[in-house]
Formats: structure tokens, C-alpha cells, sequence
């Protein structure tokens, strides 16, 4: 029995019996044991090892990334449990939104995992389109003037990147079909890597041009990161937590591949520069861009398009330890950001505005919520002892050692940023509250976000060996 | 038949994928544009079946048929309707004149093919130049995108786009199984702006001019 078809075949099969069911409470149980299962089977994968087909493939790599997906999509569903309950029974949402919500939720979950094990880097695009047009549709759930400009905005940039991408991932084909003959083959990551050295380098070089801007466009890189804060701040909060803890890193992801077979070919372009080059701007310009934001969920947003820049620049300067740094940075991101999107969701329900300066004072009004916010924004910004101290501590000392003058820039945006959002996060958590304390939340509708930054915390003091051994095998892997 | 001859053919039907291209520019009304559109999606459809004949390859005639009915008739005529149906104004409102646009078009397409034939040295000549013709096409798709405001001739940007798109992945010999998945995407799509979008954004706005929608905008960038 393979378990990847079951990690994948749940979600899928989750997704079509949600279109079904038309009962709240059911379908929302449904939601979450099927993301539960669908978690507990991919942990399955890290001590069994399906064999490759030229479809579908478990390396080091991608495993990891699954079990975070599925780890995140299940956290994501008990939050969003709680998260929909309440807008249902303020009217927000009609019960037929609600069938289709939980039915996409379990279908972008199953084409982000279908993304993450593809070998055909063919199936791996369609599943990366297929994860843009179910969370367009997520976007535009609430059907106000905002959530729709956003969608479309979402649709059209992202319709055009994926487009590209599927022109590049055409040419990696066209340079792959002499070497190795026509067929599936000729479209499978495991045996493109294998025979990539005999590629022509120049058709690899333009083919990569495309993945970059067409990938890139989804994980939100600047120039290309219009449609980021739109598609974040005016979709469902359980969506934009997996939109930038999920989705971000399976573009980041499939644009990794490709650059794997650029450098195994050698010859071709170095995806290094044009990575580091757009992880920086990036970078840059999201950390000023946090200081005239006011809304809460365009400001975290933006912190997602900074920490995406950070990783690809980690990735793109490459080696052992920035690889290591990358992935680290990856997972602690994931992790770290949909646990503020988990608190921004209580906020902003309570206090009924998404407004920064309409929400005060959350430390006395609701001590636990308000405590845990602070800590997790502390954990963005990359404040000690947490796992992004630690990664972005990686980060900056790995380009120090090799490319100082890089370093300076990075330090700096990471400074700014850092001081944008203790700026704006201040008058939050403290000063006079404006949230009536008798605005109450259920009190498990936290244990998803303890549960993040547990593991955070716990990441950023102690690493267990085997974690780290393995961390760095994918780092060697990725050159 | 010789391969010169299957060489010239090719070339010439992607030629009329490209004209069309370049004629989805200066139209003025979204009638012609959409006609035109239907001639393009027409003639994407003689390129992939003319490669299922030269390549042997049959599944190639699904793509080709896929392209005929559904991009060339279905969608012109839906979108006719809608905007019928909508009372959508019937001219294109353009950011860029026609003179410009045309001449950026022109750039695009020397710059694809100065891109593509030194790269693909190693390929046959009819898949480079190909190659070369489909790059521009989605190049000028990209174009049209850019320059229009309205939403119908953004959507019709974006398919004549995917139709370049199609010309690339149907000239390349043994291309696996993409070509189809491609096809049904187009029409998953082309599903969630009938059914979603055009209703909901008419539902909201009195127009599907998307530069009105920018003037809501609270917070940008």
C-alpha cells in the first residue's frame, strides 16, 4: 500500500463528500478529521518511502514540506472551525458559502500536496494552477466590492505568472526531449536532474527567466507581489493563513526544482543572482511598505512578502549553510506567520474592524490573546529565543562569510521591518483597550496557534539532532 | 509528403495565429475583438491538428478539436451574450493608443525570435521557429492585457495568451499529456469568469471596466 496515494486520495475524497454535506457542525467536523487524518498519514511518509513513478515521488525534500502542509492544514482547520461558527452566526456567510468554503479548503489542500509530490513537472503546474483558482474562489467568499477586485486582481496576476511558468516549463521540456527522446520521461524531475548536464544550457537559461517571473509572481516577489496583500486581506483569515504559510512556500518550492536543474547542468545561467536580486528587493521594499499600512491583515501580509524575499535570497546565495538557513527560515515562517493570521482572526472578530488604529489595549482587555499576539509578533520580527531569530540569524552570518556588502542590505531591511512592527503592533496590545472585555472567543479557538508557537519557541532553543542531520542533507542536496 | 512542404505549412499556420495576435490589438469594438479571437482560437486549432498529422501523434487532434469548439465557437458566443445580456459598452477603452501598442507589438516579436533561435540550436528548425512564433504570441497576449481596461478584452488577452501557449507545447514532438490538462484548465477558467466574475462583478458594479474598480481601492499596493 502506497501512503502517498492515501495522504492525497483523503483531501480529495474530504473535498467531494463537503460539496455534499450542507449541515454547519457536520461539515466542519468532517473538515477537521479529514485534515487530521490527512496529517497523521503524511508523518506516515517520513518511515516508509513509496517507490518514485515518473508521477508522483517522495525525496527528502518534498517530504518535509508535505508534513508541514498537511501539519499547517490541520491546524488551519480547527482554527477555522471555530473562525466560520462565528461569522455564520453573525450573517456573514450564507450556508451555501459555507459548503463550497470547506469543499475548497480540502481541494487546495489536496492540489498544494499534489504540487509538492509531482515529478512531472507538468503535473506539478497544473496542480500549482489548480491551488490558484480554488483559494480565487476562497477569496471571493464574502462577495463584497473589496473581496471581488481582490480575487480578480489574484486571478488575472496569477493566470499570467502560471502562464509563464508553463512556458518555461515547456522549454525545460524542449531542451530535455533531445537528450532523453520524447515521452514521460522527458518530464519527470527524478530523471531530467540525472540527464540535465547534457542540456542545451542557453534554452535552460531562458526556460528559468520564465519560471522565475511566472513561480515567482506566487510567492509574491516583488516587482510581481500586487495581488499578495489584496488576495490576504480581503479573503476568509483561516485562507489567509494558508495562502502565506502554505501556498508561498509550494511556489518557492516548484521554482527550487527547476533551479536544482539549472545547477546540475552547470553550464546554464546561475539562478543564484537573479534569486538574490529579487529576494532583496523584496525584502526591501515590503519592510518600508509596513510602516504606512493600516490594516492588520495587509500588514502581516507584507511581512510575508519580506520573509519570502528573505528565503530566496538564502536560497539563492546557496551553499550548505545558506540552503540550511533557507529551509529553516521556510518552515518557521509557516509556521510563525499562520499562528498570527490564527490571533488576527479572534481580533478582528472581536473587535469587529480590521483597522490598526481601531483596535487598543487587547494585553488588558483579553490578557491571553493579547500576550500570545505579542509573543508571536515578537517571533516575526526576529526577536530571540525564537526560531526566525534563529534562521534569520543564519541568514545574515552565512552572507557575512561570503559576501559582506550583501549582508548590509539585509541587515537593514530586516531592522526596518522589525521596527515597523513593533511600531504598529504597540498601541495594539497596549494602551487604553477599545474592545469591550466581555467580547469573548471559545477558549480551545487558541490551542491551534499555543500549538504553532510551541514549536517555534521550542525550534529556536533546541533543534533535535536527526532534524538538523536532515536539514542539512536537503541543504547539500539543493547546491 | 516531403518535409519541406510539412515545414512550410506548419509555418504558415502559425504565421495566422501570430497575424491574429497582432489584429486583437487595433480592434476597436469587443464584437470584432471577440471575432477575431474566435479566428485565432480558429487557426490554433489547423496548427495542432496539422502537428497531430505531421508528428503522428492523434491525441493532438483532442487539443485541436478542444481548440475549435470551445475556444473558437463556444466562448466568443458566450461572452457575445453576456455582453448583450449585460448591456456592457461596446467599445474597447484602450490605456496605450492603437499606433504605439502596434508598434510595441512589433518590438516583441523581434525580440522573440532574436530570443529564441540562438538558444535552440540544437532543436529542428520547425520547432525553433515555432518556438519563436508562440513566444511572440503570448508576448502580445501579455500586451493586450496591459493596454485594456475592460474586463472582456482583459479575459480575451489572457486567452489569446494561452493560445500562444498551446502553439508552443503542440510543436514540441511528444510533449506528455500536458496539452490536454493544459486544455481542460483553459476551461475551468473560462468556468469561473462566466460563473463567478462577469455575475458578481455586474452584481456590484455598474461597469466591467476594471479601472473603476481601482478608484475603490482604500489601501493600494
Amino acid at each position: 500500500m502506497n501512503v502517498h496515494y492515501l495522504v492525497l486520495g483523503i483531501p480529495l475524497i474530504a473535498s467531494g463528500l463537503l460539496a455534499l454535506i450542507s449541515s454547519l457542525r457536520v461539515s466542519t467536523w468532517v473538515n477537521v478529521l479529514a485534515s487530521f487524518s490527512c496529517f497523521a498519514t503524511s508523518v506516515a511518509l517520513l518511515f516508509h518511502r513509496p517507490a518514485t513513478t515518473p508521477w508522483l515521488f517522495i525525496d527528502d525534500f518534498n517530504v518535509s514540506l508535505v508534513v508541514l502542509t498537511a501539519f499547517v492544514g490541520f491546524t488551519t482547520s480547527v482554527f477555522s472551525a471555530g473562525y466560520i461558527s462565528r461569522e455564520r452566526k453573525e450573517g456573514h456567510l450564507n450556508r451555501r458559502n459555507l459548503r463550497f468554503y470547506h469543499a475548497m479548503y480540502q481541494a487546495f489542500l489536496f492540489t498544494m500536496l499534489l504540487a509538492l509530490m509531482a515529478n512531472n513537472l507538468g503535473l506539478m503546474w497544473v496542480s500549482v494552477e489548480g491551488a490558484t483558482l480554488t483559494t480565487v474562489l476562497m477569496v471571493s467568499l464574502y462577495r463584497t466590492r473589496e473581496a471581488i477586485e481582490a480575487a480578480w486582481k489574484y486571478f488575472i496576476l496569477c493566470s499570467v505568472g502560471i502562464a509563464l511558468a508553463l512556458f518555461g516549463t515547456i522549454l525545460v521540456y524542449l531542451a530535455a526531449q533531445p537528450v532523453m527522446g520524447p515521452g514521460e520521461e522527458a518530464m519527470a524531475w527524478t530523471f531530467v536532474i540525472q540527464a540535465s548536464a547534457k542540456f542545451e544550457p542557453s534554452l535552460l537559461s531562458l526556460a528559468f527567466v520564465f519560471l522565475l517571473v511566472g513561480y515567482g509572481t506566487k510567492v509574491g516577489l516583488a516587482p510581481l507581489h500586487a495581488w499578495l496583500p489584496d488576495a490576504h486581506a480581503e479573503g476568509p483569515t483561516p485562507i489567509s493563513a494558508v495562502l502565506s504559510g502554505l501556498l508561498l512556500n509550494v511556489a518557492l518550492y516548484a521554482l527550487l526544482r527547476f533551479k536544482m536543474i539549472l545547477s546540475a547542468n552547470g553550464s546554464a545561467l546561475a539562478p543564484g543572482p537573479l534569486m538574490v536580486a529579487m529576494g532583496l528587493s523584496s525584502l526591501l521594499l515590503a519592510a518600508f511598505m509596513l510602516y504606512k499600512r493600516d490594516d492588520i491583515k495587509r500588514l502581516f501580509a507584507f511581512s510575508s512578502i519580506e520573509h519570502m524575499g528573505i528565503i530566496t535570497f538564502a536560497f539563492g546565495m546557496g551553499g550548505a549553510l545558506s540552503n540550511f538557513a533557507g529551509l529553516l527560515h521556510m518552515t518557521m515562517h509557516s509556521l510563525t506567520k499562520s499562528a498570527i493570521f490564527f490571533a488576527v482572526g479572534i481580533i478582528t472578530q472581536i473587535a469587529g474592524t480590521k483597522n490598526i488604529v481601531g483596535i487598543r489595549g487587547l494585553a488588558s482587555s483579553h490578557p491571553v490573546l493579547g500576550w500570545s499576539f505579542l509573543i508571536c509578533v515578537l517571533a516575526i520580527a526576529g526577536l530571540p529565543p525564537m526560531g526566525v531569530f534563529m534562521s534569520e540569524f543564519l541568514v545574515v552570518s552565512s552572507t557575512f562569510a561570503r559576501q559582506p556588502l550583501l549582508a548590509l542590505p539585509i541587515m537593514a531591511g530586516l531592522l526596518i521591518a522589525f521596527g515597523a512592527l513593533i511600531w504598529k503592533t504597540q498601541n495594539l496590545v497596549f494602551s487604553k483597550p477599545s474592545i469591550d472585555a466581555g467580547q469573548q472567543y471559545a477558549p480551545w479557538a487558541l490551542a491551534p496557534l499555543f500549538a504553532h508557537l510551541a514549536l517555534v519557541i521550542l525550534a529556536g532553543v533546541w533543534l533535535p539532532e536527526p532534524l538538523v542531520e536532515w536539514f542539512r542533507s536537503v541543504a547539500k542536496m539543493l547546491g | 509528403m516531403d518535409r519541406a512542404m510539412q515545414y512550410d505549412t506548419a509555418h504558415l499556420i502559425g504565421a495566422m495565429v501570430l497575424l491574429f495576435g497582432f489584429q486583437l490589438l487595433y480592434q476597436r469594438r469587443i464584437k470584432s475583438v471577440l471575432t477575431t479571437f474566435a479566428f485565432q482560437a480558429g487557426a490554433l486549432s489547423i496548427a495542432a491538428a496539422w502537428q497531430a498529422y505531421i508528428q503522428n501523434s492523434p491525441h493532438l487532434y483532442v487539443t485541436a478539436a478542444i481548440a475549435l469548439i470551445f475556444k473558437a465557437f463556444f466562448v466568443p458566443f458566450a461572452l457575445n451574450w453576456l455582453i448583450k445580456r449585460l448591456g456592457i459598452h461596446r467599445s474597447v477603452e484602450t490605456a496605450l493608443g492603437v499606433g504605439p501598442t502596434m508598434i510595441i507589438g512589433v518590438v516583441l516579436v523581434a525580440l522573440s525570435i532574436m530570443l529564441v533561435l540562438p538558444v535552440t540550436q540544437g532543436a529542428t528548425a520547425l520547432t525553433r521557429e515555432n518556438l519563436a512564433m508562440a513566444m511572440s504570441v503570448v508576448l502580445l497576449g501579455l500586451l493586450m492585457m496591459i493596454t485594456r481596461h475592460n474586463a472582456v478584452t482583459q479575459v480575451v488577452g489572457f486567452m489569446a495568451l494561452e493560445n500562444g501557449l498551446i502553439l508552443a507545447a503542440v510543436g514540441v514532438k511528444g510533449m506528455p499529456l500536458v496539452v490536454e490538462m493544459s486544455v481542460a484548465f483553459s476551461v475551468l477558467v473560462a468556468m469561473i469568469l462566466f460563473g463567478i466574475f462577469f455575475f458578481r462583478i455586474r452584481e456590484r458594479f455598474d461597469s466591467l471596466d476594471l479601472h473603476y474598480l481601482e478608484t475603490v481601492r482604500g489601501d493600494r499596493l
